[in-house]
């Protein structure tokens, strides 16, 4: 069982993910003395009996003067089983981009809504992100059960309306368990409520804690992209030359035949190095040194990959954007790609759909995608790159659009991602 | 596996997953930005900080200064650490001192004779006069609920200001660290570090740092609830009285407002002991510049500050 689980938070303004979060941390004790303090006071002032759990992670000025979340908050706690990196998530749709900052990394999701109003506009939202993301598993936590009697009925309701909405963004059953839960009270959260005895599932902690994470894609083809040329020319290290990098996919072992693309050149790996020693074998996520066989004209930008089994090199894909900007896209923009280590100039050719997240349905060839709308594009860039599907290899297949004028990041990219593959979804082919 | 493996391995997977990620960040910024500059005040965190550079670029020397924003309040024991780590590593020092900007009247010495707050202009001159684009610093998400909010790579103004409602959208592990002439980008790998995974990663690694942060002996006084120490910047006060005691400090900063905890941890795991067992956090426990409002440090780095 991995140790450590990333998950997010996501759902509709005021729908009770801070005061969840915060209540996770108190009820974990990971709530020091002098923390539990401040926000006693603030809850005092603002003239409620109870500490407001929420003063935990809305950690701004003005978060805590309008009563929302304006910005990701990451904490973290442990128990004896796993260590966990919390991203709470505003809900407003303003903004949505930093929804989509916290959900990018998340192993989970946890979806909140109002057990009085259900699943609304903004949860749909919220979840075609975390689908489109690849974010594996989703929590349904219903929540403010406290707000309707603890109704079963209620609850069954929203859940099974949820599940339908899940399976059709391509959620298999049993990555998606609703839970409900009062984030003000505690109920589910970390203690089983007696107000549910209706419910038999686990609480929200237990699920946390026990919940599988797919496992690092140790099968997938190694590939590495290469952010630093390490040259010592020190008496000790004269003729030093190590390719430094964190591994995006795979793994990588001294002997493997690799290939450097997108210049296509063959080599074999001669050492796998770190500052405490050479390696046997390095895996996901590792950041390493490379040193290859031969003398090879390489850079910050290329990618080494297994040479069995390497990625496309192209310059022009089609792939999937959130569009985080209130500059909207248009057919014939002029935009930065950055994938991996390498920022190319490309341009958009075709709006080749929208995705319309509330309707489940697609609109063939807009004229643009607006902020936080979710399309489908074919982009020509002025480079090769070596590129794969984000449904196969994430890493490798994510990237981020750039405005080139002002620097502002517009986009999360996703490589060949198809909105078919959201199943329940029916697109006509792209041509 | 028992309870205890289990734990030690989610622990030691967790240090592995952290350093990859600040190594990764390191090089990013090695690769994209013309002059880096790593912010160090032989506190805990920023020698941490160098040890994580000093890894990423091995058996390459760190390519990039050190710069030391000095307030003249200092513990003896961590400028000569500093000293002593700049010429092991073969470094180059930058300092900013707010004591020359005292001296020349670029800068007034507060009432209360804290110098913290003034760090930010003498940090803000030295980034504009040195032409730094990229400023490493050691701050970290756990440590405040300001700091919980701010991004990998956060980008300031030309007056070194952050602004939180305009922060970019950080995507996975591709930081965009374009800015524009005069603006610089603020770099923290050890955003996702907590103090526990710092003082378990310090014992790991066999870190050296300052005397201080162990038990030690000490002359010190009471005010605002803190063990202020002795020094130049104006205690203990005729009502002060001053006592001799066990101490050591969880954070160094400002002298003036950097308090010492009662404590007999005199090793990194009788220090890991204590700092699991703690119900304060360490600025809690020890800096008063914090406890001024509850918005301290969000104003502080809102005008620029780490
Ligand atoms: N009765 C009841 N109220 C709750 C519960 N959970 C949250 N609330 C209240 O709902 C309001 C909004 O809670 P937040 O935690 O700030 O909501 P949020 O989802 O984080 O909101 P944004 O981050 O702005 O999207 C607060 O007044 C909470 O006290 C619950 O379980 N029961
Ligand atoms: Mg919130």
């Amino acid at each position: 069982m991995s140790s450590l689980l990333r998950l997010a938070t996501a759902g509709s303004v005021d729908d009770g993910k801070s005061t969840l979060v915060g209540r996770l941390l108190y009820d974990t004790k990971s709530v020091l003395a002098d923390q539990l303090d401040a926000i006693e006071r603030a809850s005092v002032d603002k003239g409620m009996t109870t500490p407001d759990l929420s003063l935990l992670v809305d950690g701004l000025r003005s978060e805590r003067e309008q009563g929302i979340t304006i910005d990701v908050a990451y904490r973290y706690f442990a128990t004896p089983n796993r260590s966990f990196v919390l991203a709470d998530t505003p809900g407003h749709v303003q903004y949505t981009r930093n929804t989509v900052t916290g959900a990018s990394t998340a192993q989970l999701g946890v979806l909140l809504v109002d057990a009085r109003n259900g699943v609304v506009e903004q949860t749909r939202r919220h979840a075609a992100v975390l689908a489109m993301l690849g974010v594996p598993r989703l929590v349904l936590a219903v929540n403010k059960v406290d707000l309707i009697d603890y109704d079963e009925a209620a609850f069954t309701v929203i859940a099974k309306e949820f599940a339908a909405h899940a399976t059709s963004l391509g959620y298999a059953e049993g990555t998606v368990l609703a839970i409900p839960v009062s984030a003000l009270q505690g109920d589910n959260v970390a203690t089983k409520s007696e107000n549910t005895p209706w419910y038999s599932g686990p609480t929200l902690l237990e699920h946390l804690e026990e919940v599988p994470v797919a496992p690092d894609p140790h099968e997938a083809p190694f590939r590495m992209p290469v952010q630093y040329v390490i040259r010592p020319r020190t008496p000790e290290y004269p003729d030093y030359r190590g390719y430094a990098g964190q591994i995006a996919a795979g793994t990588v072992r001294p002997g493997d035949e690799v290939v450097v693309l997108p210049q296509g050149l063959k080599s074999t790996v001669e050492s796998v190095d770190t500052a405490d020693g050479s390696l046997d074998e390095a895996g996901t996520g590792k950041s390493i040194t490379v040193v290859l066989s031969d003398d090879l004209d390489i850079t910050r930008g290329d990618v080494i990959a297994a040479a069995d089994n390497a990625p496309k090199v192209t310059d022009e894909f089609t792939a999937a954007l959130c569009w985080l900007s209130s500059k909207q896209l248009e057919p014939g923009a002029r935009v930065l790609v950055k994938q991996g280590t390498r920022t190319v100039q490309a341009m958009v050719e075709e709006l080749n759909a929208r995705f319309d997240e509330q309707t489940l349905s697609i609109v063939d060839a807009p004229e643009k995608l607006e902020l936080n709308e979710i399309g489908n594009v074919s982009l020509r860039l002025a480079e090769q790159l070596p590129v794969d599907d984000y449904t196969v290899s994430p890493r490798t297949g994510a990237f981020i659009v750039i405005d080139p004028k002002d620097g502002d990041t517009l986009a999360a990219g996703l490589v060949g991602h198809r909105f078919s593959q959201l199943k329940g979804v029916t697109e006509p082919e792209v041509a | 596996m028992t309870t205890l493996e289990a734990a030690a391995d989610a622990a030691r997977d967790n240090l592995a997953a952290l350093e990859s990620e600040a190594i990764h960040i390191f090089r990013e910024v090695a690769g994209e930005f013309d002059r880096p500059v790593i912010l160090f005040s032989g506190g805990k965190d920023s020698t941490l900080l160098l040890h994580l550079a000093i890894k990423a670029f091995w058996p390459a020397p760190v390519p990039f200064p050190l710069l030391h924003v000095d307030t003249g309040h200092n513990f003896d024991e961590v400028i000569a650490f500093r000293d002593h780590v700049v010429e092991k590593y073969g470094l180059r020092l930058v300092v900013a001192s707010v004591q020359d900007y005292i001296d020349d009247g670029r800068l007034v010495e507060r009432a209360d004779g804290t110098r913290n707050p003034l760090q930010t202009q003498p940090l803000l001159d030295a980034i504009a006069d040195n032409k730094f684009d990229a400023v490493f610093g050691g701050g970290r998400r756990d440590e405040e609920r300001a700091r919980a909010k701010e991004r990998i790579f956060s980008l300031r103004s030309a007056f070194g200001q952050w602004d939180p409602r305009r922060q970019r959208p950080e995507l996975w592990n591709l930081y965009n660290g374009r800015h524009r002439p005069g603006e610089h980008v603020r770099v923290f790998p050890l955003s996702n570090f907590t103090e526990a995974d710092v003082w378990n990663y310090i014992a790991r690694e066999q870190v050296e740092l300052p005397s201080i942060y162990y038990a030690h002996q000490r002359k010190v006084y009471s005010r605002d609830g803190m063990w202020l120490t002795e020094g130049p910047w104006g205690g203990p006060r005729a009502d002060e009285e001053v006592h001799e005691l066990t101490v050591r400090y969880r954070t160094v900063g400002d002298g003036s407002c950097t308090g010492a905890v009662e404590s007999t941890a005199s090793t990194v795991e009788e220090v890991i002991a204590e700092v699991q067992a703690s119900r304060l956090t360490e600025r809690g426990a020890t800096r008063a510049d914090d406890r001024m409002s509850e918005a301290a440090m969000e104003d502080r780095k809102r005008e620029g500050y780490f």
